[in-house]
């Protein structure tokens, strides 16, 4: 593990500076998104279709970015496509992470059977490779955002599970538990209020790194048309979309990818930032 | 006075891929109410089994094949865990060896002490804050207001045994188990601590099983002791008389082995080979007879 950046604050580290900026961003962007973007992401124009953004000759000012091949605002697609990615990325993350926690923490600390059959769930779950899991899950409860949403947490649960598990039976054996037990806390409490707290910190980079990949399954299953309804805003779907023009306008593909990219490098960055900051503080 | 803690004919063994592994082999040990007794002996003797199973704490794979340990005249082997948690904290606490893991890390001390005041006299967090205050005072904390808002980390290893011994001490129960609860800490403040303890335990009045390396300690703090090797007690006497005449050739041989002022530290001998040769036969031989019996 990093050695830079231990011991400083969480907001004193470049990278949980920029992941959080970034993530602050987005959800300014998501709430705002009617305020910020110029036009309805819906409404077609035929008449000014294809409109080039503002750094090529013959851009529109009223399309920043351009326009798409049905005369919309690309910027306001963007804008709106950012809420989609952003719900996605905070309900589907908390949820498999709740889901994944819930288990996990069970699975270890009471051990014997139960912890069995859950770790063997979780090694064959985690055999799928997992996009084929949620694409094959999103196409049998169909096709929207509650699907998507469904499909991520079905298949990234695991990923807590399995750190949540392997942590509680390393925190089990330590002096503190045993020193709340002998003042005669029960099991319940001990997990809840003892062993809890000290998986804060690495629950809290999982998350951002879910975070970053819910974003791209998502935008993977907008590609394949499983997600939203298809004229709906969403980056995967305009990358769909941008991609039958790649020659003519490369940029109707190229900027969807760069939210993408800057929304999933953030993330990871926060992810990265916040176990080498909180590391060494809660975890001696 | 009447005993508070009797332990009989203990045997306690781990089962282990081979078979099952003897650690105590028929442990008797008797505690009497507001006493202190010293249970020492080598490493691997045992002692801190002993404490475990007094705490129901040992580990999963123990099993006691037989023998009965009596708190209060109740038998602890067959208890619940219901009545097993009303026990531990109230009526019997742990004083642990290593204060630096021994607290939550991510807990402030307030939570740590309230959390068994609040368990087992049911009082409300203000009452409990205060009487937390009482308790940090009682063992000589200077700012008890400061060091409950404060995390472990914050604190000197001195300190936090202070409020592991205020945490142990503070629903008044009438036995602590002791494991070495200062081997982790610089010689200046063991001799603070023992001192505290001692202090403590005379004015509650609560019993001390006090499990040590160190006579010296045993000398200054303990009515009573008992010298363990691999699983046995080899012999349970009053201090005085242990330290005037020693029965058993392995008391005595750790007496030799004890550093002491008024000696210089080349006369130390360590404990003779023959000697643990002799005493680990003998254990095999009672293993032997033992499983035959069974
Ligand atoms: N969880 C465990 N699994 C396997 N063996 C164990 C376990 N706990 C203790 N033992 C064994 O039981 C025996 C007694 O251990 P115990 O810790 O009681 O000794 P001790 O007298 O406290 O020693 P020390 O002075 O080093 O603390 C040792 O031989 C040890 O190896
Ligand atoms: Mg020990």
């Amino acid at each position: 593990m990093a050695e830079r950046g231990r011991g400083t604050a969480p907001w004193r580290n470049r990278r949980v500076l920029f992941g959080g900026g970034v993530l602050l961003l987005l959800i300014i962007v998501a709430l705002a998104a009617p305020l910020i973007a110029p036009h309805d992401p819906l409404e077609q124009d035929l008449l000014s279709s294809f409109a080039p953004p503002f750094w090529r000759p013959g851009a529109d000012p009223g399309h920043l970015l351009g326009t798409d091949s049905l005369g919309r605002d690309i910027l306001s697609r963007l804008v709106y496509g950012a809420r989609v990615a952003l719900t996605v990325a905070l309900v589907a993350a908390t949820l498999a992470a709740a889901l994944g926690t819930v288990l996990g923490l069970f699975a270890g600390y009471v051990r014997g059977p139960a912890d069995a059959v859950i770790s063997r769930l979780v090694d064959v779950w985690m055999s799928f490779p997992p996009v084929l899991l949620s694409v094959v899950l999103a196409a049998v409860v169909g096709a929207g955002l509650k699907a998507v949403i469904l499909a991520i947490i079905f298949v990234d649960w695991t990923r807590f599970c399995r750190i949540v598990r392997a942590e509680v039976l390393v925190q089990r054996e330590q002096d503190y538990v045993t020193a709340a037990v002998t003042i005669g806390l029960g099991r319940a409490r001990v997990l809840r209020t003892e062993i809890l707290p000290n998986l804060l910190p690495t629950l809290l980079v999982l998350l951002s790194l879910e975070m970053g990949i819910a974003v791209i399954v998502e935008a993977i299953l907008s590609f394949v048309g499983l997600s939203v309804a298809s004229d709906a805003p969403t980056w995967g779907g305009l990358i769909q979309e941008g991609r039958l023009y790649i020659h003519q306008a490369w940029w109707m593909m190229a900027l969807p990818m760069l939210c993408i990219i800057v929304t999933v490098l953030g993330f990871n960055a926060l992810g990265d930032g916040l176990r080498e900051t909180l590391d060494p503080v809660l975890r001696r | 006075m009447s005993a508070l803690l009797e332990i009989e004919r203990l045997h306690l063994e781990l089962a282990a891929p081979g078979g099952a592994v003897p650690i105590l082999r028929g442990v008797s040990l008797t505690l009497a109410a507001g006493s202190v007794l010293g249970l020492v002996g080598e490493s691997g003797a045992g002692k801190t089994m002993v404490g475990k199973a007094v705490l129901g704490l040992q580990p999963a794979q123990a099993r006691i094949s037989e023998g009965a340990l009596r708190f209060d005249g109740r038998d602890l082997t067959g208890l619940g865990a219901e009545e097993r948690r009303r026990l531990l904290g109230r009526d019997m606490a742990l004083i642990p060896q290593d204060p630096m893991t021994a607290l939550n890390p991510v807990m402030r001390i307030e939570a740590q002490m309230t959390d068994v005041i609040r368990f087992h006299l049911g009082l409300g967090r203000e009452a409990a804050r205060e009487r937390a205050l009482a308790l940090l005072a009682a063992v000589h904390i200077r700012a008890p207001e400061r060091v409950l808002r404060q995390y472990p980390h914050e604190l000197s290893g001195g300190m936090r045994q202070r409020a592991l011994i205020a945490i142990a001490f503070a629903c008044r129960p009438r036995l602590i188990v002791a494991d070495e609860p200062t081997t982790a800490l610089d010689v200046t403040v063991q001799r603070q601590i023992l001192r505290l303890m001692k202090e403590l335990q005379s004015t509650a009045g609560t019993a001390l099983l006090f499990i040590t390396h160190d006579l010296g300690v045993v000398a200054k703090l303990c009515d009573r002791v008992a010298v363990m090797h691999a699983g046995r007690v080899l012999e349970a006497a009053d201090v005085a008389e242990v330290f005037a005449r020693p029965r058993h050739d392995y008391t005595r041989a750790l007496f030799a082995a004890t550093p002491r002022y008024d000696r210089p530290a080349d006369a130390l001998v360590p404990v003779p080979a023959d000697l643990t040769e002799r005493l680990l036969a003998e254990a095999r031989t009672y293993d032997e007879a033992r499983r035959r019996h069974a």
